[in-house]
């Protein structure tokens, strides 16, 4: 049957047929749709988690691997950062099924931090990488990956990107694998498993040995192609950036690599033989052409084609005309669109998140930031979150402003998930190190920003079974934090005040928990505000809580000469905090409430 | 490369990807080769979004368009069409929600959004012909401001001699099952308007 897929979907559908037993991972964009999809389409045959952050979820699918199970690890492209450690053993241990690793680099940056480039990590962890180019491959990707694990007792990564990720293509569907390996009694293999140096220092020999052979595989393997057509242009390619490439160069012959470490040198240099002009073309850094220029070919690429960025079909036509490798195309005739308003993301009107940065705002205080929708507070017209850098950052962050001797007391803000994740060692490190602060916790009871995860503070697993709810106050107490206190997120005077107290604090660090659900685990707006425009006096204040629903009305105020505001009952979720800091008592609540959903 | 080439623009929020699994789908029932991508992440709080869709009679590579290279703009946001207006080629349609969602940066005074005129005139510079539906007032009608990508869904079906029904399976498959009628009302609602175009 032949079905449209995401990239995501179909790296699910890949996990399903090859009898994938245990997948996990942490949420990330743009890879956290595919264990959303294996929770909810293959929860039968595939357990699925949501392991507290990716280092974790390595060292589960290792576990699982030993005990003689298929399994998947899935990763955005700086979860790789944090499971590296954990899956630079598995080289060295090997395994008893079939382990395999996606990562979904985020070329473009259009949610992440920063651009690595994730094929390096192929050759630092000594590590085979295939690399699809569309959801069909994906799929079948996944499968193969699974069987030349075990062949080659090694794990395999997986290199999605962004553009194969949330693209959909034709798929078509098999059955999952009959013969898949079934769990057994742990192996009491301490040589193999355990990565000991007296046994580790053996396995480096093993693991050049087996590149050798890998390297043999991949020279006839099916996953790299040769599409001989025009032999003037020859062009070495792989993932997204392939299909653009046959878009812009349709005459041109193709050398498309799915098995993209170690790459196949023979096939290499009998491609380069016949063509007369050898071009690399690949998104982010010279991967492949680094490499086979140390083959000694003759090669281009970074030289035309930028090292950053997306080189969509556009771009890639616009720098071969510049290279002279395609005849110029007429100019497009376009219009001047002028200066545009922007339109930044923003919290959702009835963010649990909105009163805490018009305090942080109000209060000017230096702000650590961390990885969430609360990152949103760096924005206009809250300027209020003034770091961010990685999972968990924000609290080491504030212990070093703490120990710097800088005059100023900091706040940190972070989220209940990206707590679990990697925030709970740095806050230990402050009680222990006698760090002064103030942590906010912001819990909305979910892992809003990558769409509405479950962590360890809530009460249902991705496969919806009921759990423990991990109580973030009692943990924190645990921790020795001398000062926890929770206060309702929604209550703009009761934030302000108790961020004040927290300032205040001397005797370590204070933390301050927001508890607010977000408008998308709660569901429930509640009727939304109007304002009184007979008490509005324009001041613009409810403007400062930055809500898309408060919006300015054609009434203006004859004394200042500006608009009054008026609410947009289809946009209002009636959280109520533009209500609470009009100092007329303008903005009131309705009565009725709008069908939403 | 011979396909129909479609863009959806909006406001994360608006349920534009929703909209682009629909026409993906039609495509594919309608024995197209297909091929779409979004921008998700960041973008659904309240951000620029955009899908990118192309239905083939020969095989797809790249699933996103350039500029100069859309047949057919469904723009959920004024603003957000006009944003989008060089993807169109001289002979394309755009369908026109005429639902303003202004920035944040508008509402506090940064930036002045565009008049419904401006918006309108620049368009119908760009391509060959433009269609302003209010799907909103008619999603309000139905009493569901959520099914405004469904009636716009309706409007697009009839720009296709494809059978309604390829349509009406590809919203059920897409929508929650709890809020189907409303959408089939909806969709029927869409083509209503889109015959009176």
């Amino acid at each position: 049957m032949k079905v449209l897929l995401t990239g995501n979907e179909a790296i699910a559908r890949g996990a399903f047929e090859g009898g994938v037993a245990v997948a996990c991972g942490y949420p990330g964009t743009p890879s956290s749709e595919i264990l959303e999809t294996v929770a909810r389409d293959y929860r039968d045959s595939v357990y699925a988690e949501w392991s507290v952050n990716e280092k974790v979820a390595m060292d589960v699918a290792a576990g699982a691997s030993y005990s003689g199970v298929r399994s998947m690890v899935t990763t955005k492209l700086v979860g790789m950062n944090v499971l590296s450690d954990s899956l630079f053993y598995l080289p060295y241990t090997g395994l008893e099924a079939g382990l395999v690793v996606v990562v979904c680099d985020d070329t473009g940056m259009f949610s992440s931090q920063n651009e690595q480039d994730n094929r390096w990590y192929s050759i630092l962890g000594k590590i085979p990488m295939l690399e699809p180019s569309d959801s069909q491959e994906c799929k079948d990707m996944v499968v193969e990956a699974l069987r030349l694990s075990e062949r080659f007792d090694t794990p395999f990564l997986i290199r999605s990107e962004m553009r194969i990720a949330h693209s959909k293509s034709e798929v078509i569907l098999g059955e999952r694998e009959k013969e898949i390996p079934l769990p057994k009694n742990f192996p009491r293999d301490i040589q193999k498993y355990n990565c000991n140096a007296l046994f580790a220092r053996k396995k480096r020999e093993v693991i050049v040995r087996r590149f050798h052979d890998l390297k043999e595989f991949s020279e006839t393997s099916n996953l790299n192609r040769v599409i001989l057509q025009d032999t003037q242009m020859g062009i070495i390619s792989s993932g997204i950036v392939y299909e653009y490439a046959r878009e812009v160069f349709p005459s041109a012959s193709f050398l498309k690599l799915g098995m993209i470490h170690p790459l196949p040198e023979r096939l290499i240099r009998d491609f380069a033989k016949r063509c007369k002009t050898l071009i690399v073309i690949e998104q982010l850094d010279p991967f492949l052409e680094t490499q086979i220029k140390a083959l000694g070919i003759e090669v281009k690429g970074k030289e035309i084609f930028p090292p950053y960025d997306e080189i969509l079909p556009e771009k890639m036509r616009e720098c071969a005309e510049k290279a002279g490798l395609l005849k110029p195309s007429s100019p497009k005739k376009v219009i001047d669109l002028g200066d545009l308003p922007t339109r930044a993301a923003v919290f959702c009107p009835g963010c649990p998140h909105r009163a805490t940065f018009y305090a942080l705002s109000k209060l000017k205080v230096p702000v650590m930031g961390d990885i969430g929708c609360y990152n949103l507070g760096s924005l206009p017209p809250f300027n209020a979150q003034h770091t961010m850098g990685s999972m968990g950052a924000s609290i080491g962050q504030l212990h070093g402003v703490s120990v710097s001797g800088c005059p100023e007391r900091a706040v940190a803000t972070i989220g209940d998930s990206t707590f679990f994740h990697a925030g709970m060692p740095p806050l230990v490190n402050m009680v222990h190190n006698r760090s002064k602060g103030v942590v906010i916790l912001m819990d909305n009871s979910t892992t809003a920003m990558t769409g509405h995860q479950d962590h360890p503070g809530m009460n249902k697993t991705l496969m919806g079974v009921s759990t423990e709810r991990v109580d973030i106050q009692q943990l924190v107490e645990a921790m020795k934090v001398k000062f926890v206190k929770s206060v309702n997120a929604f209550d703009v005077k009761e934030v302000e005040n108790t961020l004040k107290e927290c300032l205040a604090w001397d005797d370590g660090p204070a933390v301050m928990i927001t508890k607010g659900e977000c408008i998308f685990v709660s569901r429930k707006p509640k009727p939304a505000y109007s304002v009184d425009l007979n008490k509005c006096v324009a001041c613009e204040t409810c403007l400062k809580v930055g809500c898309s629903a408060v919006v300015k009305s054609e009434e203006v105020n004859p004394k200042n000469k500006r608009k009054k505001a008026r609410i947009d009952p289809v946009l209002c979720n009636g959280c109520g905090v533009c209500s609470q800091v009009c100092p007329t008592g303008a903005i009131f609540q309705t009565q009725e409430l709008e069908a939403k959903e | 490369m011979n396909s129909i080439n479609f863009l959806i623009c909006g406001v994360g929020g608006q349920g534009t990807v929703v909209a682009s699994d629909i026409v993906s789908e039609v495509g594919l029932k309608a024995g197209f080769h297909v091929k779409k991508s979004d921008v998700l992440g960041l973008a659904v709080r309240g951000g620029s979004v955009i899908s990118h869709i192309r239905w083939g009679r020969d095989e797809i590579h790249a699933p996103m368009v350039g500029q100069k290279e859309v047949d057919l703009m469904l723009a959920f946001e004024p603003l957000e069409g006009l944003r989008r207006l060089n993807f169109m080629k001289d002979s394309g349609k755009i369908i026109l929600n005429t639902q303003k969602i202004p920035p944040i940066s508008v509402n506090t005074g940064r930036e002045e959004y565009p008049s419904m005129e401006k918006i309108l005139g620049t368009l119908r510079r760009g391509v060959a012909q433009v269609f302003p539906v209010d799907a909103l007032a008619k999603a309000l009608e139905l009493g569901n401001s959520k099914v405004v990508n469904i009636v716009l869904i309706g409007v697009l079906s009839t720009f296709f001699t494809i059978d309604s029904q390829h349509w009406k399976d590809s919203v059920k498959k897409f929508v929650a099952p709890k809020f189907l009628e409303v959408n089939l009302k909806a969709f029927e609602a869409g083509r209503e308007i889109g015959a009176s175009l």
